[in-house]
């Protein structure tokens, strides 16, 4: 086994915290502690995202895939990231940049839709949970009032981890256009069904975060063009309103490489690597680095073994990034063990997805984690106290 | 006439309380010689058809006519309302069934026959014409798209083309991966032909559709390795749903899809013998060496596959909420017609659940339906419809490139503080006052400089609509006045409103601002 910092799985961190009901973290954390989302809709290739370079089995599994080598940002020794992310090592060199591996959960189920949802609930593999992680997390301990709102989801029209009634919670593309639009919502009468009370709850979440939102301030970050770099832009701009958020979540679409993958790929991770660069140029110039954490999550991660078509199928354990200017950099969890693949050629897990939200639960905003996760799940040690 | 459709009705209705009557989809049809057992039935049934009075036999009045016409088109008139008003639910589900049309009347754009361009001529292009190449595609993908916009507008049967929505949301395929829009446009014409015809050929005729073989990858699928992708969506979105099939399934169906591929010269289906795999497969417990004809036969042999396209349609026409009774009667229903579409859908409109109050106005308006309805109720005919093919995007429903396979997730979903303040905006924008247009207006130019792909299709969108206005004054002219504000009301919302308008008798373009602004307009 490799030296590395695995979680403590049934560790002593995991017991010590138990057994002091972590009351120094409470006080320590608390919602000015900002999470920032990042989806990777599609699933990301993992594999050839942080690379397990010094293994001959990952150049055996994909002769057309692999990278090369000498293309490799080597970060620790036998892992390395792929060459559109060499952004990303200056961040890695200032113990800014966590990479967690082996993530997953038991009994991994393929499909898009019901594997997100799995993760967005938080839910067991056979469990079906209406309500989004965060939704539950805010209404087991809710963010300050004062907030303009609990969560924003900046360019997608599907609310993820923060769907369910009960969480104040907007969508977005643009802050300058939502807050000319929002003179056009007025609040209303009663509602007698679901459809017409979602539509009061967002009339009402509308009002009150335009009250508190402006998009005054002028950055001297330069954001990267294209979709995801406009929603970088917002979310900063939401950030820099200083009305109070607790939670913003941003996503990337197109990681579905079934095929062709190469180019398609390079091209998502060099958004992906650009927009995490300047939403840290842009949090640096807020002050705000310090109380924000950025975290990658996505359905599954792509099989090991390359397909035909020059691309990846459907897999289970992935590589996440935690970023932030608390963040204990280094590799945690597992590196993928591709000499013990199961029966569908895939991965086995280490680190179940929501010791990752444990983590942020606890760690990050010192909130009870089993109100939200049902039960205590291990965390991991990559937040600076 | 009308009292032979009674007893088939009655008789499929019938059918599902004898024990023995589980026809197999693929058997041949009986429709004429009867068991005796059936005879016995039918006659007990058509007794009971003609001794108890039904609610089936009262008229569906007014509210029953605006609820039927909207749920099933885009939305009604006044005429409309009061011509269904006076039918029972069965006549009225039997006219809007007959005027089904299994083609577009709307001509489609000149370049549709066109075969697409074959990879290899691609690869010798220069980055310039590959770069007009993209340019020509997105602007043919436009064209297609306002072509059925135009077609929804103008169908004399809404209901052929809600259907036709339906299976573009169902056998989701984008634009985006498959490139081609003629190879869409084919799509489109195979949804419609079928849309209201027989499930069974429809999933058949998809499966070997251009379209689709490339944006699931079946174009990709060989014998020495296969993809999974059609595969997998074939069984979870396409018949049986998630949970109903292994993964161990997944690979087997794969397989036996090996070599399902298009020909490259000119676009059409093409059975690659060579990379087929002829082995033995075993798929939900059925072993053979099976090909993809089989597979299918084996999916539509599957009870769960009725169950599953019955909960859609449900979530579709009824209500958010399926009662799972009531959708194993519809399955079997479904399942004993040999799953003729009409049949569901009839079974379906004429049940209580369909007109239940606790039902009415409890589903989202989909974008498109919000566009090409208010559209089509204030009788605005644009000569170019390209606006409002971008409002529809811009709103989350980009017709011909649906978010993923799932297509999209609809209901609720549609809504969110964009959304709603986009559907606000697109209304106000049509109905709004001039002198607040022009305010709009204003405020709009202010924001040109923003570079951001919204704020640049929302230029495009108000620039296109910026001429278009409702004649509300003449609009009103269709109701007696009499009852005027009433019929308004009832015209364009499904509930009362949520913000009771102040109406004052002379003020009709008042009272249409505020029931399109109130929240109820967003339901149906």
């Amino acid at each position: 086994m490799e030296r590395r910092k695995f979680i403590e799985i049934m560790g002593a961190g995991a017991i010590a915290c138990t057994a002091f009901p972590c009351v120094a973290l409470a006080a320590a954390g608390s919602y000015n502690n900002l999470l920032v989302l990042i989806e990777l809709k599609g699933a990301n290739d993992g594999l050839n995202t942080v690379i397990p370079f010094a293994n001959p089995a990952y150049y055996k599994l994909r002769p057309r895939l692999a990278i090369a080598p000498d293309q490799i940002v080597e970060l620790a020794s036998g892992t390395g990231l792929h060459p559109q992310l060499a952004m990303l090592k200056p961040l890695w060199d200032r113990n800014e940049l966590a990479i967690v591996q082996g993530v997953g959960y038991p009994d991994q189920n393929l499909s898009h839709f019901r594997s997100i949802e799995i993760w967005d609930t938080a839910s067991k593999s056979d469990e079906y949970l209406h309500d989004g992680w965060l939704t539950r997390a805010f209404a087991a301990s809710s963010p300050p009032r004062k907030f303009f709102a609990d969560g924003a989801v900046v360019g997608s029209s599907d609310m993820g981890p923060l769907s369910g009634i009960g969480v104040r919670s907007i969508a977005l593309a643009d802050t300058g256009i939502f807050l000319r639009q929002a003179h056009l919502s007025r609040p209303s009468g009663d509602a007698r069904n679901a459809a017409l009370q979602r539509i009061l709850k967002l009339e009402s979440e509308i009002q009150q975060a335009a009250g508190k939102l402006n998009a005054e301030y002028i950055f001297k970050t330069n954001f990267p063009p294209g979709p995801f770099g406009n929603a970088v832009r917002t979310a900063a701009e939401l950030i820099a309103s200083n009305a109070g958020i607790a939670v913003i979540r941003l996503s990337l679409n197109g990681f579905d490489t079934h095929s062709n993958q190469t180019a398609t790929h390079a091209n998502l991770l060099h958004e992906l690597g650009g927009g995490i660069v300047a939403l840290r140029a842009a949090l640096i110039e807020l002050k705000r680095w310090h109380s924000t954490l950025v975290m990658t999550y996505a359905e599954f991660g792509r099989r090991p073994q390359e397909n035909q078509s020059g691309g990846t199928d459907h897999g289970t354990a992935n590589a996440h990034f935690v970023v932030g200017g608390k963040v204990k950099g280094g590799l945690y969890g597992q590196t993928p063990q591709l000499d013990c693949l199961d029966g569908n050629g895939n991965l086995p897990y280490a680190v179940d997805f929501r010791s990752l939200y444990a983590t942020v639960l606890e760690r990050w905003w010192g909130v009870d984690s089993i109100a939200v996760l049902g039960r205590k799940l291990p965390t991991l040690d990559l937040v600076k106290t | 006439m009308m009292g032979i459709w009674l007893f088939d009705l009655r008789i499929e209705a019938a059918i599902p309380h004898y024990p023995n009557a589980c026809i197999k989809w693929n058997e041949q049809p009986d429709r004429y010689g009867m068991s005796p057992v059936k005879k016995i039935l039918f006659l007990l049934f058509a007794l009971i058809g003609f001794a108890v009075p039904m609610v089936q036999g009262q008229e569906i009045g007014l509210d029953g006519a605006r609820h039927l016409l909207n749920r099933t088109g885009f939305s009604a008139s006044d005429s409309d309302i009061r011509e269904y008003a006076l039918l029972t639910r069965d006549l009225a589900v039997n006219r809007l069934l007959k005027r089904v049309v299994t083609t577009a009347l709307a001509a489609p754009p000149s370049w549709v026959d066109e075969p697409p361009l074959p990879p290899y001529k691609m690869s010798e292009m220069s980055d310039e014409e590959r770069m007009l190449l993209r340019v020509r595609n997105l602007e043919r993908g436009l064209e297609l798209r306002e072509w059925w916009y135009r077609e929804m507008l103008t169908t004399p049967s809404p209901l052929s083309e809600k259907m036709t929505l339906f299976w573009h949301n169902h056998f989701a395929t984008s634009l985006q991966k498959v490139r081609f829009a003629q190879l869409m446009y084919r799509q489109n014409v195979l949804l419609r032909r079928n849309a209201l015809g027989n499930f069974a050929t429809l999933l058949r005729e998809v499966a070997r559709d251009p379209a689709m073989v490339i944006y699931l990858d079946s174009a990709q699928n060989r014998r020495e390795l296969p993809n999974e992708n059609f595969a997998r969506e074939v069984m979870e979105l396409f018949t049986l749903g998630e949970g109903n099939y292994s993964e161990k399934d997944i690979r087997e169906v794969a397989r036996a899809f090996t070599g399902w591929s298009i020909d490259r010269t000119t676009g059409d289906f093409l059975f690659r013998p060579g990379i087929h795999d002829n082995g033995r497969k075993t798929v939900l417990g059925k072993s053979g060496d099976f090909d993809g004809n089989a597979v299918l036969d084996i999916l539509l042999d599957h009870p769960r596959t009725a169950e599953f396209i019955s909960r859609k349609l449900w979530k579709e026409f009824l209500s958010p909420a399926p009662d799972d009774e009531e959708i194993h009667r519809f399955a079997r229903i479904f399942r004993n017609s040999r799953y003729d579409i009409k049949t569901l859908l009839r079974a379906m409109l004429t049940s209580d659940t369909f007109y239940a109050s606790e039902n009415r106005a409890a589903l989202v308006k989909s974008p498109v339906e919000l566009i090409v309805g208010t559209l089509k109720q204030f009788d605005l005919a644009p000569p170019t419809l390209r606006p409002f093919v971008i409002a529809g995007a811009f709103l989350g429903q980009n017709l011909l490139a649906p978010p993923n396979v799932k297509g999209w997730t609809g209901g609720e979903a549609w809504l969110n503080s964009t959304t709603l303040l986009g559907r606000r905006q697109f209304t106000e924008r049509i109905l709004g006052k001039e002198d607040d247009a022009e305010e709009f207006m204003t405020k709009r130019a202010r924001h040109a400089e923003g570079s951001f792909r919204e704020s640049r299709m929302l230029r495009r969108m108000e620039k296109g609509m910026g001429w278009m206005r409702a004649d509300l004054e003449n609009w009103s002219k269709q109701f007696k006045p009499e009852d005027r504000e009433q019929a308004i009301t009832r015209t364009l919302l499904a509930i009362s409103p949520r913000n009771p308008p102040n109406f004052k008798p002379d003020d009709v373009a008042g009272l249409v601002r505020r029931l399109v602004t109130d929240p109820a307009y967003q339901l149906k």
